[in-house]
This record gives structure tokens, sequence and C-alpha cells, in this order.
């Protein structure tokens, strides 16, 4: 592991760049494929609102594939992730039209650890709503 | 209904090995717009101390969801999936996963517990690689619905 970020030079309030993540429903096929998971409230808009949601949501797994970025480009190494757990609490809508939806990721130093590592609080937003919670990432550093 | 407290520590036939191929985890990264060449140039991953390219951290949840369709698909359970939704997830890793892997999967019941209704269920799936080595540790929380009245 080769953290390009050292230990030394971080501290409880450390702020990681921010990000901000487009999602289409394109993105969502993409990402069905890729995972394996074609559940069609991901892609089947008439599916998703007879069973109750706004409209096709996307897959809790690929916000949560996004938001660890913050963190494995932060360090380069996302071999240096240790522990990574997030609570999926509002989805992300995404409406068929040419913008889809986004996601804005921040994260911060919230605590330095035994070994070189540090825990990253990460939060993770949509149409300005909180869509995870609890996420929290432990990485190593260099 | 509410699901068997018994089931709790119940673990699961470990599952027939997952070979991890590095055209798929290609496609894993490209689907989340990842470009760490980690993932797809083998001299970057060994650059970062890795014998060959590794996964993205989520990865191998494709892995451990299909693991943990054991247990929801156990009869004896009588999870109503149709009413499933993620609650949480969450990793540990001893290390990344990465191209020629071959994952098998143990799943275990680690709670089960009734929520206003709802059936909270968390799974463990513990990923050993061909040397029988830990490479991570997946906790899947599922949670079951309350049937609506009628």
């Amino acid at each position: 592991m080769t953290a390009k970020i050292s230990y030394a030079d971080v501290e409880v309030g450390t702020e990681l760049p921010a990000q901000t993540f487009p999602v289409t429903r394109a993105t969502l096929v993409q990402y069905a494929g890729a995972s394996g998971d074609f559940n069609p409230i991901h892609w089947n808009e008439k599916f998703a609102k007879e069973v109750g949601l706004p409209d096709v949501i996307a897959h809790g797994m690929f916000t949560m594939a996004e938001a660890i970025r913050v963190v494995t480009d932060w360090v380069g190494d996302p071999g240096a992730v240790v522990e990574y757990g997030v609570r999926f609490t509002r989805p992300v809508v995404v409406p068929n039209d040419d913008r889809g939806a986004t996601v804005e990721v921040s994260g911060k130093v919230a605590a330095k650890l035994d070994d070189n590592t540090v825990r990253v609080d990460l939060t993770a937003t949509s149409d300005g709503q909180k869509v995870l919670g609890m996420a929290r990432a432990v990485v190593r550093l260099g | 209904m509410a699901l068997d407290q018994s089931f709790v520590g119940r673990s699961y036939p470990p599952t027939e090995p997952y070979e991890v191929g590095r055209e798929k985890i290609r496609e894993f990264a490209e689907a989340v717009g990842d470009a760490n060449p980690a993932y797809t140039d083998a001299e970057a991953a060994k650059a970062l101390g890795h014998p060959d390219v590794i996964a993205p951290p989520t990865f191998v949840f494709a892995i451990t969801f299909k693991a943990a369709g054991q247990v929801v698909a156990d009869p004896q359970l009588g999870l109503d999936y149709s009413r499933v939704v993620h609650g949480d997830q969450k990793f540990a890793y001893d290390r990344p996963v990465r191209a020629g892997d071959r994952l098998t999967v143990t799943s275990t019941i680690e709670k089960i517990r009734s929520m206003a209704g709802n059936e909270v269920l968390d799974i463990r799936g513990d990923v050993h690689d061909q040397d029988g080595e830990h490479v991570v540790t997946a906790w899947t929380k599922l949670v079951a619905r309350a049937a609506e009245e009628a």
C-alpha cells in the first residue's frame, strides 16, 4: 500500500477534495450490467412507481461506489481502504431527462487511529438531501 | 410473521469459487466512472505494491450478495424478498480484491430483529481466496418492510 497522503500531514478536520458525480438513466443501465443488479426499480419507471417510488432510483451500491472515490482519489491507492460502511437513508431519484441527477460527496478526517490509519466521514447529498448516513471509511495513509 | 430467531448464528456452505476477471474489474470501474489506473493497468497497480490490477472497494458486493441469496431464498427462514430493501452495507478488508482471485463466500446470519413490523436481517459474508486467506468481510443489512394492510 502506498498512499500519497502522509499520516503526519493530516489532522482531525482535514477536508478531502469534494466531488460531484452525475447519474443518468444510461449510468444506471451500465451499472446494472456491470454489477449484475437488474432490479427494475433502477431502470423501469412504471415498475418503480407501482412499488411506491417517485421515479427510477439509483442503486444504493452505485452511490456507495461513487462516495468512496472521494477517499480513493485523495489517497491514490484504492487498496489503502481498510473499512468502508454506509447506511442507505434516502434514494437518489434519477429523472428521465438530459441531466439526470447528481450526487455531491464531501469528506473530512474525523479521527486519527492506530497504524497510520484515519477515519474519514463522508457526506453524500442529492437534490439537497442527504442520501447516505453513517458513511465512514478507515484508510491507511503513508 | 416474525422471522425465526433460531436462525441467528446459522452459517451456509461456502459458495463455489468466483474467479475475478481483469475485464470484469474494468467493466465495473467504467460503470462507476472511476479512471483510477490501479483498476485497469497492471503496471500502475504494481507500482502501488499490488501483484495485479485491483478491484474498486465495492466490487465484491456482487459476489457477497449473490452468496447471501442462499439465506434470502432459504424457504425455512421465510423472508419475503419482494418487500426487502438494502439498509446498510459495510466492508472490512485484509487486502483489496484483485484479478485472478478465486473467491469463496461463507454467509452467516448475524442478527434478526423485528422493528415496528419490519424484519431486519444482518448477514455477514466472509470472503476467502484460493489459499484460504481472508480477503474481506461484508456485512449486509436487509430490511423487509411490514406488509401493508389489505
